[in-house]
């Protein structure tokens, strides 16, 4: 049965979901539950965003609120995964992977292959990503493309209630580690979500919207944009076909592939900056494979070659808009 | 009435030096109540520490450095700016992302810096101003010109593997750097004694072969004396210390926060018997060396000077589509 749910209520679903499946699964962050050795309240925040809030209650023992030490706690979810737990780390804001990164790219995400194949690290990091929350510099990148980088790690994105649901609780299940990015500015948001347990496998691109004249690659917050920018263009007579890539690795480069073929016109928007980006990836990818097929140059939209800015002015210019994604399309289409 | 000048016997500063600290003082705790009220008025955008209640201890310890010492300070950093000297319409602004902040509106609350005052940067990311004020005693050293460098850290960041690392590099290279711990018994909700093992700070710094002392941090008189001990012995080529004080934040962790973990009836007994700048005022008066004439004169010009800076930050110009890219590099 399915009801219109936040996606900071499916994440809560999918993890209470799997706490209640699979007794090796654990979570862990810091104030994840709230108010640990005071004299107030428990589960006094849940989570700085209220995500893993009232699990606690439920799975007493299994939520552990972590000293901010992320070296040592993501590096301790790391290890318990490889001594068969399934651990799911709370990080907080992605931004502090700075402070914790060797446990992830050359911990994690290596083990399988340097132990030969003799190695499963099911942990899943789940973190906040993305800019709009007026966060600043610090709290605000969306620095999937430094993960997909990385062999070993698989990297998710939803952009919305009903796909984080499934792929958190397809990310728990997978042996591998997965780097889970949550948009901040997307917990709010309300869809239709089955009320019962469900997984979306890794590397199914979903097509939000069909299109005949142009193609919109992108992820996370940015499909919302996407959407927008392909109902203005769809008044003017131009169809758009959204692909919401879901999974950034693995990456469903058919679906990608096979629209780019048929419309010949193709945007990748990313709200990462726009070197080494997910945009110019999709860009190279599709160039290579379907070069004959196009016939306009692809279009990158990003945020610019900067850190994200405070200034709410500023930080409203450095997010891609939907204005823009109208834009790039249309310069596609004039060749 | 104005009250003797002197302090001699009683206290550790001459009198414009305890009138300095009241201002100091002052001018934090209406720059954080100002910001308050904004931001409940829903004004203000992002995240807001407010350092109300910990104005001791900035202070104590800023009192005793000069515009070539360095500091690093945290998420909370206000009053630390406040403390070293910046400017508090250039801090009002920033927090307004307006582009005549400190910072033209590109970092905010949790980035205002002012590298001419020595101030080098609030910061986002726990414990990371260790090892930068590691390098910034390390080029006073180099330099040899007597300056020191101060780590602002809280008691939750210390549990960072770059604070504890930053404790043995700085005293394996007997660095002038001190390193603060602001012990306000809270990170985010979570207690210091749930995240913190040992019973004090000091015997961290012990185990790291540093000297260390905890002091009262709501009594600035306690903060001014050790600071000043520690910073003259690092100034002197002495090394490293560790100073813990102990601390009571009076709002929030940031503005927003509804603190259910705290215990019922902690903010009250906060508010009347834990302000650090009542106990100020009453220790300087009750030994007859301010007179309440003299703190109301500086209490009228400070909400002069705050409502100035909240005016001039609304005011100001915000930045235009031209700030967004430049300020990357230094060429651009
Ligand atoms: C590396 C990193 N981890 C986590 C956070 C999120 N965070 C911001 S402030 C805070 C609590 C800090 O507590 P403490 O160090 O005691 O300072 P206080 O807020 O009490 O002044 C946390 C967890 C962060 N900003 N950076
Ligand atoms: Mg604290």
């Amino acid at each position: 049965m399915a009801r219109k749910i936040s996606m900071r209520q499916a994440i809560n679903e999918a993890l209470d979901q799997e706490m209640a499946r699979d007794p090796s699964v654990f979570v862990m962050g810091e104030d994840i539950v709230g108010g640990a050795g005071g004299m107030g309240e428990i589960d006094a925040w849940g989570g700085v965003l209220g995500v893993t809030k009232g699990l606690n209650a439920k799975y007493p023992g299994r939520l552990l609120d972590t000293p901010l030490s992320e070296s040592a706690y993501i590096g301790a979810a790391v290890g318990a995964a490889a001594c068969g737990m399934r651990p799911v780390a709370e990080l907080m804001f992605l931004d502090f992977m700075g402070v914790c990164f060797d446990q992830i790219f050359n911990q994690a995400a290596k083990f399988r292959y340097m132990f030969g194949g003799k190695a499963e690290t099911p942990v899943v990091i789940r973190a906040m990503v993305g800019a709009g929350f007026r966060a600043a510099a610090q709290h605000s990148q969306m620095l999937t493309p430094l993960f997909v980088h990385i062999p070993g790690l698989k990297v998710v994105c939803p952009s919305n209630a009903y796909d984080a649901k499934g792929l958190l609780i397809q990310s728990i299940r997978d042996n591998d580690p997965v780097i889970f990015c949550e948009h901040k500015n997307l917990y709010g948001e309300e869809t239709d979500v089955p009320a019962e347990s469900y997984a979306i496998p890794f590397g199914e691109a979903n097509v939000v919207r069909d299109g005949k004249h142009a193609t919109i690659v992108t992820y996370g917050m940015m499909v919302h944009r996407a959407m927008e920018a392909a109902a203005t263009l769809a008044k003017q007579g131009v169809e758009c076909e959204v692909i919401d890539l879901r999974t950034l690795s693995p990456i469903d480069w058919d679906t990608v592939i096979d629209s780019a073929e048929r419309t010949g016109h193709v945007v990748c928007v990313d709200e990462a900056h726009p070197r080494c980006s997910i945009a110019a990836d999709v860009s190279a990818m599709i160039t290579q494979e379907c070069f004959k097929a196009l016939k306009g140059p692809i279009q990158m939209v990003t945020a610019p070659h900067t850190p994200v800015p405070f200034s709410p002015v500023l930080e409203d210019l450095y997010i891609p808009s939907a204005d823009a994604i109208a834009k790039a399309v249309k310069k596609s289409m004039a060749h | 009435m104005t009250a003797p000048n002197s302090t001699a016997g009683i206290f550790p500063l001459d009198k414009p030096g305890l009138l300095k600290a009241y201002r100091t003082m002052r001018t934090i705790r209406e720059f954080e109540e100002c910001l308050h009220a904004e931001f409940a008025k829903g004004d203000i955008p992002g995240f807001v520490h407010l350092y109300a209640g910990e104005e001791a201890a900035g202070t104590g310890i800023m009192m005793h450095l000069e515009d070539k010492d360095r500091i690093a300070s945290t998420h909370r950093g206000h009053g630390h700016c406040i403390a070293k000297g910046v400017d508090t319409s250039g801090m009002m602004a920033e927090i307004y992302g307006k582009s005549s902040g400190s910072c033209r509106g590109k970092g905010g609350s949790m980035h205002i810096a002012d590298l001419s005052k020595g101030m080098m940067g609030a910061n986002g990311i726990l414990g990371a101003g260790a090892p930068l004020v590691c390098g910034a005693g390390l080029a006073a050293k180099f330099r040899g010109d007597g300056g020191v460098a101060i780590s602002f850290v809280g008691d939750g960041a210390s549990n960072q593997g770059t604070f504890l690392e930053s404790l043995n590099l700085a005293a394996v290279w007997n660095l002038p750097v001190i390193f603060v711990v602001e012990n306000n018994g809270y990170a985010e909700s979570t207690s210091r004694d749930y995240a913190v093992a040992v019973d004090s700070f000091v015997d961290r710094a012990a185990g790291f072969g540093l000297p260390g002392v905890t002091v009262d941090g709501l009594d600035f008189f306690a903060v001014y004396e050790a600071a000043g001990e520690i910073i003259k012995r690092a100034r002197e080529g002495g090394g490293p210390a560790l100073l813990e004080c102990k601390m009571i934040r009076m709002y929030g962790h940031f503005e927003g926060d509804q603190q259910t973990y705290r215990a019922k009836g902690e903010l009250d007994d906060i508010r009347a018997n834990k302000d650090c700048l009542k106990m100020f005022t009453q220790r300087v008066m009750e030994a007859g060396v301010i007179s309440r004439g003299e703190l109301d004169a500086i209490d009228r010009e400070v909400v002069v000077e705050i409502q100035d800076a909240s005016a001039f930050a609304k005011a100001a110009p915000l930045p235009t589509a031209a700030d967004l890219t430049t300020d990357v590099y230094v060429n651009y």
